[in-house]
């Protein structure tokens, strides 16, 4: 496992870090917010293109640059302290990734360079219910002649409202609940059949809801073996909640400097608030949470492109510890600035939007600790 | 036995890995005992007498002290050295020849504030185990504010007179000498405080051990009437000794936060998960069938493997020299609390066979987890209360001030 960076991935994560700051300031979410965007931004995403961010796992031979996940993790990272609306998870983790994992070779040869150039947008539709279940796919696809029919709904999917194609989880045998009987297929957001329905979200990022009716796909669309898609989706799904766990490191280390600098300047009682005691030991408290989580953040990315057998609980651990890291900072964010903080015009509140989205997407703490008890044998 | 350390690292590894093969005894190579602990000094009974031997060996090669300079008797390895050399004794799962508070803490200061003669005179018996140390800190008005402490030193031309009384000091009716603050200044405060180290036999001391809420006596009250103690036992400079005295409590925070804690357990217990497993049973899919006490063990686990990542983390960090203090100040309370969890989630997986106390009707594995439980309580007082580091790290790290 390995905690320091290497001379690229540190120059990566300057560039990611100053793109974030000069280009994607929170401002620039307010006015998306404002002008009514959806958290959409079609410049920006050619921007983002043209840095090579979304080719970063891509491999070279299909137009990408393969840096790995601890360089996607440091972009994600950046991402996060300016809560900056991007496809970069959908898109450039959880999609090349199932493409990656699960393609076939014309599969890889026709969409990772397109993922790479920043021409398409992908969003992995998956849960069904209100809390992330990956089991519990219910979507029907039932096989006919050339190929399959799909019937089902989705729920929450992030990016869904603005996605090019949609890598869609569905039932090709057994019942909700079974791993095997998943199968993965690639759906165009044309398709006959498919409706979206945009969701305006708290975090003004957006998302959609899915129906698919009689959605027809073909036999090449289908991404790994047939009722075998776990073993790629949850990999897949994996290197998703490590990165987005990196995105919540990365919001929570900026509402924690903005809480300390407003420790630093505001007087009551004719004193700084960041000389009483009891804010001062809750900021130490939240610092030591930042440090912990910023150790699992980094052996989770490490240990993907070490191909580590341990990816799945890094992955959990992670996930479950940013996700309790976010809720408390973004919290203490708001109490800590008091009555400024309620404000719309204060950029505290827009933190805890977010946190809840990143805390609730791929799963949240809960569902993580589940999974790393049963992981660990209880 | 003098080990003439080759350069090249790969004959080195085969020469360490040849010594161990000789020189560590088989019992040495199996799990740690409580009761076989060897503190050194002149007190030490030695119950197994290999560990005798081993201690002897070790001393001998200064591989209790590994970087310490070998003209003090200790190892003279470079870093690379010493990392093979811990390897291979863990690869042979050797035992710690010595726990010693000479070689967690005052030997690492002396070596840094002391005198030539001081060192010579000190630091080869600490490696050899053959003094055993003990910390004249606390006192009963001066715990958390240490520097309050109010034992008087006074200069009588030819000797230093001492007057007071010492708390907390672990251990202090079973060692030889006392490294230990006095003051030397009334009229200000931490300017007014001095290193001086003595022997516990001097006329005039007299240590009480203190009986814990765990049954325990590591603990003593320390008491200092009329002693005498030679003017060349002053370590560094007249008044000079908080400095001195701040860099050794860095020693004994990250020595606890490395894994020294009281109440861990020790050997025989299980983790919490195995007596939940045990005592509340599991459902179907073989989980903890307590869901909430499942959920809390496994936050608990995953603090843990959290705390153990960010170890690794400065550790890589310190190597490829970045900036480190960062996570290190945050530690010793994070170990803390971790431990602390731990005992608690012990005795509540345990049940009712958590609250024995002795005698029969009782595991010996879950009355040590009960007395460990006990102990744990005292990991966020000693070394630097809870909330003394929080100051610490608000102050230091995130560069809040102080109350105007």
């Amino acid at each position: 496992m390995s905690f320091v960076l290497s001379e690229d991935q540190q120059m990566l994560r300057d560039t990611a870090m100053a793109f974030a700051r000069d280009e994607m300031p929170v401002t620039h979410l307010r006015e998306l917010r404002d002008g009514g965007a959806n958290g959409v931004d079609a410049e920006m995403r050619g921007k983002l293109a043209e840095l090579g961010f979304f080719g970063v796992l891509v491999p070279e031979e299909h137009d990408g640059v393969g840096l790995g996940m601890v360089a996607m993790g440091q972009i994600m990272e950046a991402q996060g302290r300016t809560i900056a609306a991007t496809p970069l998870l959908q898109t450039a983790v959880i999609g090349a990734s199932v493409l990656i994992l699960g393609g076939s070779e014309a599969q890889k040869a026709e969409w990772l360079p397109k993922i790479a150039s920043g021409e398409v947008t992908v969003a992995v539709a998956v849960d069904e219910g209100t809390h992330h279940a990956p089991l519990n796919v219910a979507t029907e696809a039932e096989r006919n002649g050339q190929g399959y029919t799909l019937n089902g709904a989705k729920r929450f999917v992030a990016d869904g409202h603005h996605a090019d194609i949609f890598i869609v989880a569905a039932r090709t045998f057994g019942e909700a609940g079974q791993a095997h009987g998943i199968s993965l297929f690639l759906v165009p957001n044309d398709a006959d059949g498919l409706s979206v329905q945009a969701l305006n979200t708290v975090d003004s990022h957006g998302a959609a809801h899915l129906t698919l009716e009689d959605v027809a796909v073909s036999e090449d669309h289908v991404v790994g073996a047939v009722d075998a898609g776990w073993e790629v989706l949850e990999p897949a799904l994996d290197r998703g909640r490590i990165a987005l766990a990196a995105e919540a490191l990365g919001s929570a280390q900026a509402a924690f400097d903005m809480t300390l600098e407003y420790m630093q300047t505001r007087k009551q009682f004719g004193q700084l608030i960041g000389s009483f005691q009891s804010l001062q030991h809750r900021a130490a408290k939240m610092f030591t949470e930042l440090e912990l989580t910023r150790s699992c953040v980094a052996a989770a990315l490490s240990g993907v492109d070490e191909n580590r057998n341990d990816v799945a609980e890094l992955a959990s651990l992670a996930k479950a510890r940013a996700s309790d890291l976010i809720h408390l900072v973004s919290n203490e964010t708001v109490q800590f600035h008091g009555g400024i903080g309620m404000t719309d015009a204060h950029d505290s509140g827009l933190y805890m939007k977010r946190a809840r989205v990143q805390e609730a997407l791929l799963g949240g703490a809960s569902y993580h600790r589940d999974r790393y008890a049963k992981l660990n044998g209880f | 036995m003098a080990f003439d350390a080759p350069e090249d690292l790969d004959e080195f590894r085969t020469s360490v890995r040849d010594w161990l093969e000789e020189n560590c005894p088989p019992s040495m190579r199996t799990p740690l005992k409580d009761d076989e602990i060897v503190w050194g000094g002149t007190r030490e009974k030695f119950k197994n007498p290999e560990s005798k031997l081993w201690l002897e060996r070790m001393g001998e090669q200064g591989w209790t002290a590994p970087e310490w300079p070998a003209k003090y008797g200790g190892g003279g390895l470079n870093k690379a050295q010493a990392r093979i050399l811990q390897q291979e004794l863990r690869k042979i799962r050797a035992r710690p020849a010595l726990f010693s508070f000479g070689l967690w803490m005052f030997g690492p200061a002396l070596l840094e504030f002391g005198n030539e003669e001081q060192k010579k005179r000190y630091i080869p018996d600490i490696v050899k185990g053959k003094t055993r140390w003990c910390q004249g800190y606390s006192e009963p008005g001066a715990g958390s504010d240490l520097a309050g402490l109010q034992t008087k030193c006074e200069d009588k031309g030819d000797h230093w007179l001492i007057n007071g009384q010492k708390v907390w000091t672990s251990y202090a009716d079973q060692a030889d000498w006392i490294f230990c603050l006095v003051r030397t200044d009334k009229t200000v405060k931490h300017e007014g405080i001095s290193f001086l180290v003595f022997d516990m036999e001097t006329e005039g001391v007299e240590a009480r051990p203190i009986k814990l809420i765990s049954g325990s006596s590591p603990f003593c009250e320390t008491f200092f009437t009329d002693v005498k103690v030679p003017k060349d036992q002053l370590v560094g400079e007249l008044n000079a000794g908080w400095t001195i005295a701040k860099r050794l409590l860095q020693f004994e925070r990250s020595s606890i936060s490395a894994g020294g804690f009281g109440g861990t357990g020790g050997s025989g217990i299980l983790p919490p998960q195995e007596y939940a497993k045990q005592h509340v049973g599991v459902d179907e899919s073989g989980r903890v069938a307590d869901g909430d006490l499942r959920a809390r063990i496994t936050e608990h686990l995953m603090y843990s493997k959290a705390f153990g990542l960010t170890v690794q983390r400065s550790t890589e960090e310190a190597k490829a020299g970045q900036e480190v203090g960062h996570t290190a100040s945050i530690m010793k309370y994070a170990a803390a609390k971790m431990n602390q969890d731990k005992c608690e989630l012990l005795v509540e997986a345990l049940g009712t066979d958590g609250l024995g106390w002795d005698g029969d009707g009782f595991a010996d594995d879950a009355k040590k987890a009960t007395r460990g439980w006990l102990r744990s309580k005292g990991n966020s007082i000693e070394g630097g209360t809870s909330e003394i580091n929080l100051n610490v790290v608000a102050k230091r790290v995130l560069g809040l001030r102080e109350h105007q």
